[in-house]
């Protein structure tokens, strides 16, 4: 096959400049030396960095994140793995519709996903509650868990399986020493993108949080409709940073590419 | 593990199933039927059923203004996403596969981002003494700044860069099912480049461009954040018009009606899509 010639080239680097531009504005930003969004900043200073220690209010939002992210990804993988196990092993009327269903948060509008939460956490009397955000959060994240346990499972070799149910193990021994082993890099990446993704989240949560339960997205968008001062940038440059380092580690865990090219399919 | 039997599997669903059924299929049906209440400044919300916030709505032309704005931001920001989705798709098929690596961490890398801080990126770049002002000012293509900031073309621009991605992956699926022989023929019979591309690559590529083209409008027009920030009061689209209802006039019924409507359209968007592509393309991809 022949190569990009010079115009593709171009194209790719121009495409690749759009892409990083306003994430390296947003860290470039972060380290401006005066008090408005300046770039590329006049001087290197840590100001802005330091002044997210005087701001509490950051930090207590990104802890709600993180336990948020941690609990919903933990609770949607523990639901999933089962879930998985039935779609991919039986073979049973409604199975089709099963798994349509419990992809479905990913075709209701995000908006009406918002407010449906928030109706019905008033009615139920857990309005802005930690518990309340976490169940909602299981919901968003779910599809993005189940997805890549199933493609973990579906690329199974059944062969060693029926070895061991020969040999008379259980089908708990077998789902303990040969299943889950096998799929473990899929649990861990699905876990990784559930927790990204509610991390990230900020259309639904921005309906369902009270100022005690903010998260760290809801917290900054809330700054930003206000105004947009430099403390916003060194808020995102971190948040930037620890994307990264997560990314780092999937790389090693599961494999960035694909990871990435399991979340872009919000078809299924 | 043998297959489980039928019973089984619903019970290995049960918890997740139960889940959903309280937290996602309530909630939905009760904001269905909140959207036929009333509310009353003084009462709040009423228990009484009728279309009167539909019929608002409906007869209102500030609301066909907005729903008229989300869905026209919704379709230029899928055109520009196919425009450069496909020829990107293509020349990362053709890359080595190193710096191909590189490049797929550049264009989804940015999806694992929160949609805040890539539109506040964005708000840097596109303010009155932003980072694109300032410069066409510097180098003298401008002389004042140009009004990209609560604008719709500026919502479009940071839309496009969050939804590429999602383009780019459906196309890059289909365009890699494609058979590289069929390429290698038109270039030895002697075809230019460009006609490769629109006469081999594009008919190939249709099927990741349709369901592309599908999930791009279907986000764009539920965007929140993105509107929300880049928009400001100025320029308000369905999703930040719901916000407001619920969020600051309290008036949730009506909102509901609104975020319904919304749903609604984009669904029937999407199935008439659906039917005109498999009326026209049904035979050349069953």
């Amino acid at each position: 096959m022949r190569r990009n010639g010079p115009f593709a080239n171009a194209f790719i680097i121009a495409f690749a400049l759009f892409m990083i531009a306003p994430i390296a504005v947003v860290v470039g930003v972060a380290f401006t030396p005066t008090g408005h969004l300046e770039f590329p900043p006049s001087g290197i200073s840590l100001r802005w960095f330091r002044a997210i220690l005087d701001n509490p209010d950051f930090i207590e939002a990104a802890v709600n994140s993180l336990q948020i992210g941690v609990l919903s990804a933990t609770l949607a993988t523990i639901l999933a793995v089962p879930a998985a196990l039935a779609i991919t092993r039986g073979h049973f009327p409604g199975r089709e519709a099963m798994l349509a269903f419990l992809m479905s948060p990913l075709m209701v509008p995000t908006v009406v996903l918002g407010i449906a939460f928030l109706r019905f956490l008033t009615m139920v009397g857990l309005t802005g509650s930690f518990m309340g955000l976490v169940l909602c959060h299981v919901i968003i994240v779910l599809p993005y868990g189940l997805r890549l346990v199933l493609a973990s499972l579906t690329g199974l070799d059944r062969s060693v399986e029926k070895a061991a149910i020969a040999l008379g193990a259980s089908n708990w021994t077998v789902f303990r020493r040969i299943v889950f082993p096998s799929i473990v890099p899929g649990i861990v990446g699905g876990w990784v993108l559930a927790f990204i993704t509610s991390f990230d989240e900020v259309t639904v949560t921005v309906f369902i949080v009270n100022p005690s339960t903010t998260t760290l997205p809801v917290r900054l968008f809330n700054h930003i409709a206000q105004t947009t001062d430099p403390l916003v940038a060194s808020v995102s440059a971190i948040a930037v940073l620890f994307t990264v380092g997560v990314m780092l580690v999937v790389d090693r865990l599961y494999g960035l590419d694909r990871l990435l090219l399991e979340e872009g399919k919000n078809d299924s | 593990m043998s297959a489980p039997s039928p019973a089984k599997n619903w019970l290995l669903s049960a918890p997740a199933l139960a889940l959903y059924a309280a937290f996602l299929l309530t909630p939905l049906i009760m904001t269905f039927v909140l959207s036929f209440h009333q509310f009353d400044f003084y009462k709040g919300i009423d228990d009484t059923y009728s279309l009167t916030n539909y019929m608002l709505v409906l007869s209102d032309s500030y609301y066909y203004e907005i729903f008229g704005r989300t869905f026209a931001i919704a379709l230029v920001t899928t055109a520009i996403c196919v425009v450069i989705g496909v020829p990107l798709s293509y020349f990362l098929s053709r890359m080595r596969p190193g710096p191909r690596s590189v490049m797929i961490l550049v264009v989804l890398g940015p999806l694992l981002i929160s949609v805040v801080v890539r539109t506040l990126g964005w708000a840097i770049l596109l303010g009155r003494r932003g980072v694109i002002n300032a410069a066409l000012m510097d180098i003298g293509l401008i002389t004042r700044p140009i009004k990209m900031m609560y604008t719709s073309g500026g919502i479009v621009l940071a839309l496009v860069h969050v939804m590429v991605p999602f383009m780019v992956l459906a196309v890059w699926a289909s365009l890699q099912r494609q058979d590289p022989a069929t390429e290698t023929a038109a270039e030895s019979l002697g075809a230019h480049p460009f006609t490769i591309f629109r006469r081999i690559v594009v008919p190939q590529a249709m099927p990741g461009v349709l369901s592309g083209s599908l999930i791009v409008f279907s986000l764009s027009a539920s965007a929140f954040a993105t509107p929300a920030i880049l928009g400001g009061r100025r320029v308000k689209v369905i999703p930040t018009v719901v916000h407001d209802e619920f969020m600051n006039t309290l008036n949730w019924p009506l909102g509901a009606a609104i975020a319904m409507l919304l749903m609604v359209s984009i669904l029937v968007i999407m199935i008439s899509w659906n039917r005109m592509v498999e009326t026209r393309f049904g035979k050349a991809h069953a």
